[in-house]
């Protein structure tokens, strides 16, 4: 069972530098597909001997919209803008390697004092969670097209929710719907504006909408 | 009737995106706030029969940011309504750019208007941290829209800013509630603690470390949404962009929501005797917030952005009256209130503004008294309000919060807090008095005969622009030289709960 969550952890890490490493828009969203599918493997792995009808329910409704939905939806705006690729991002592909090697230092040393040591789940997956969440926001941040700045987003929500299945919390099942559903609408809206975006400057790098500053 | 306050205003408002019809729309809005406000009042005064769950429930606090919140929809509604018809169906054009572009339906308008109306009485009354994550994030998706409403490039950038920040602050609000779920795990028999009053009943069992983390991502978290500098950078742009009615909600009944959230945190933390960490921390940003309002106020060309950043500053005197503790606290819950009522009062009246001269800049306003007179004195008393001159009620809280930081002795705070002030009340007067002023330039404008003009100004100052203004400036004044008791008795509920005096 420990190396099968070693190996999952492992390729968990790997995946988010792939994500920060890579120019291609399409593998990015394949990515995100694969972390969905991973994370709910660990979740249902976590829970095998306790399984509740509702916690199913909560997993199919994860995978599907985390697996199958949104990714769905992201190739559409993607095929749609005629966009494969983010060229000239604000902070270089082997730059970001190494700010990721950096994110991940830092998230263990965060993740020291945290830790509760109840078993080896948490120690190994509360530092992965963070790094997760590092390198979605630092895709936010570095990267110019506003459909990368959605998939950063995605990827730090993964990132919480890793941390969420190495903790086993489990929120009665309305709320924990109800936040899987505002991820999905609120990907939804950015989907919305990318296109409107995209109508109104016919290209969707946010780098270009910055008529409102005051410095 | 909690569930009819919430279910009210979502059912009309998906009735309204059902119906594409922008007239019905328009009656409908004012109706459901004006039913929205009565049921308030209704619940205000029958407290003892309201259902109280695990879910969802009404406090002190919940009641009186509901009460504030809904007040202000209803001034909102109506000068909507007057601003929908107004604004009509025909492609407009741009006030800076010069470029016409058209408004997205009204229909979606004030369907999205109610949704926002709903999801925010929603945080007022949800108990349970999880609940109010949910409504809190539901405010941002449900006010994007109302953003964009001009469909030009300007308020895209806007909504996509504030849909961005805003649900990466979200997200990390999440994580926070995860780290407060840890913090309770070890507690026996409790299972996952996010109720609130679960939370604070099991509150001194809580492991610290995680509470202090959990804390601080809550912080950052929220404080994004109630638009605390440095992570404020959405605001100024969704605020000058969007409709003013909305603009005035955003600043006078969102950013309370947000506050109200952290409130609760706060509380949580205080029963589990880490409030001196989390008064630390909002004394810090709300100082730093200051500070960033003092600086953008002086070189502020765009008065609906000015007004923006003074909601910083607001917000940020907010988050210090709290962090002071003692009479703070009350102080600035006060200062919440009378903040939402001026600050409503002040877009709408920058949306007369911006209605009769045609742009934001405040260099090309004149002689704001001679053309547009009730605008001009709203104007005038709103400036003299936000800046905290007395007989207002911010001029009071204001006080009663450097009373609070006197008493407690911090006087580097103290020295700090009005300096940003007395800078932020030097530049904000420079700026709107020659506005008011100054004679106008435009031959257009002014007409020799005086009573012509008066009658000319009359017509071009509708009720609906005017009438809920005033009625806020009012209330703010009133607020200012007396305090009804059973206000005062709200406050002091709170505050006790956050053991404050």
């Amino acid at each position: 069972m420990n190396s099968i969550f070693n190996f999952l952890v492992i390729l968990l890490i790997l995946l988010n530098f792939r994500l920060i490493s890579s120019s291609r828009l399409m593998p990015c969203i394949h990515v995100l597909v694969i972390q969905a599918l991973i994370l709910s493997g660990v979740a249902w792995m976590t829970h095998q001997g306790h399984m509740s009808l509702h916690l199913y329910f909560m997993l199919v409704v994860n995978v599907f919209l985390k697996a199958a939905v949104l990714p769905w939806m992201l190739t559409r705006v993607v095929q749609k803008n005629i966009i494969s690729r983010e060229l000239d991002p604000l902070v270089g592909y082997s730059p970001s390697l190494i700010i990721g090697v950096v994110l991940l230092g830092i998230s263990v040393m965060i993740s020291r004092p945290l830790s509760l040591s109840h078993t080896l789940i948490e120690d190994l997956f509360l530092p992965v969670s963070l790094f997760t969440l590092f390198s979605g926001l630092f895709m936010i941040i570095a990267r110019k097209k506003a459909i990368t700045q959605v998939l950063g987003y995605m990827v730090m929500e993964n990132g919480i929710y890793t941390f969420g299945v190495a903790m086993a919390i489990h929120e009665p099942l309305i709320v924990e719907l109800s936040v899987l559903l505002d991820v999905f609408v609120a990907v939804l809206i950015m989907g919305v504006a990318i296109f409107h975006i995209s109508r109104e400057f016919n290209h969707i790098d946010t780098d270009r909408l910055s008529v409102l500053r005051d410095l | 009737m909690i569930w009819a306050l919430l279910i009210l205003p979502a059912s009309l408002g998906l009735f309204c995106l059902l119906s594409r019809s922008s007239n019905l729309c328009r009656y409908l809005l004012v109706i459901s706030a004006l039913c929205h406000s009565t049921m308030v009042l209704i619940l205000a005064c029958h407290r003892e029969q309201t259902i109280s769950s695990q879910w969802i429930g009404l406090d002190d606090a919940g009641l009186l940011f509901l009460a504030i919140t809904s007040l202000l929809f209803l001034g909102a509604a109506v000068y909507t309504f007057g601003y929908l018809k107004a604004e009509g169906d025909s492609p407009i054009k741009d006030i800076e750019e010069h470029f016409f572009f058209k408004n997205s339906h009204n229909a979606v308008f004030v369907g999205c208007m109610l949704f926002f109306l709903a999801t925010m009485t929603l945080v007022t009354v949800s108990r349970h941290l999880g609940l109010m994550w949910v409504a809190i994030e539901a405010t941002t998706l449900s006010s994007a829209p109302l953003i964009y409403y001009h469909r030009h490039h300007r308020s895209l950038e806007a909504v996509w800013k504030y849909i961005l920040i805003c649900s990466v602050g979200i997200a990390l609000a999440m994580l926070g509630n995860f780290f407060i779920v840890v913090a309770g795990t070890h507690i026996e028999g409790a299972g996952p603690l996010l109720a609130l009053d679960d939370l604070i009943g099991h509150a001194s069992s809580l492991n610290p470390t995680w509470m202090k983390a959990a804390f601080v991502l809550c912080l950052v978290g929220y404080g994004t949404k109630m638009g605390l500098a440095p992570m404020h950078n959405w605001l100024p742009d969704a605020h000058s962009e969007a409709p003013s009615s909305i603009s005035a909600l955003l600043s006078g009944a969102l950013l309370n929501c947000a506050f109200l959230v952290l409130l609760r945190i706060h509380t949580v933390m205080i029963t589990a005797g880490l409030g001196d960490t989390s008064r630390m921390l909002f004394v810090l940003l709300g100082l730093i917030s200051l500070g960033f309002a003092a600086v953008f106020i002086i070189g502020q060309k765009d008065f609906k952005r000015m007004l923006a950043y003074s909601s910083v500053e607001h917000m940020g005197i907010i988050a210090l009256g709290l962090g002071i503790g003692g009479m703070g606290i009350t102080g600035s819950l006060f200062h919440a209130v009378n903040h939402s009522l001026i600050k409503g009062m002040l877009f709408m009246t920058a949306g007369n503004i911006m209605a009769a001269y045609q742009t934001k800049t405040i260099a090309d306003v004149k002689g704001l008294m001679y053309t547009r007179p009730f605008t001009a004195m709203l104007w005038l008393a709103g400036a003299m309000a936000i800046v905290g001159m007395p007989p207002f009620g911010i001029f009071l809280s204001e006080l009663t919060i450097l009373g609070a930081m006197l008493d407690t002795g911090r006087f580097f705070v103290a020295g700090a807090y009005l300096l940003a002030l007395g800078i932020i009340f030097a530049a904000l007067t420079a700026k709107v008095l020659p506005m008011i002023f100054s004679p106008p330039t435009d031959p257009l404008q002014t007409t020799p005969d005086e009573n012509n003009a008066k009658k000319l100004s009359l017509k071009k100052e509708p009720v609906w622009s005017i009438a809920p203004l005033a009625f806020f400036g009012f209330l703010s004044f009133v607020l200012g030289i007396y305090m009804p008791p059973w206000l005062s008795g709200l406050l002091d509920g709170v505050s006790r709960s956050l053991g404050g005096q």
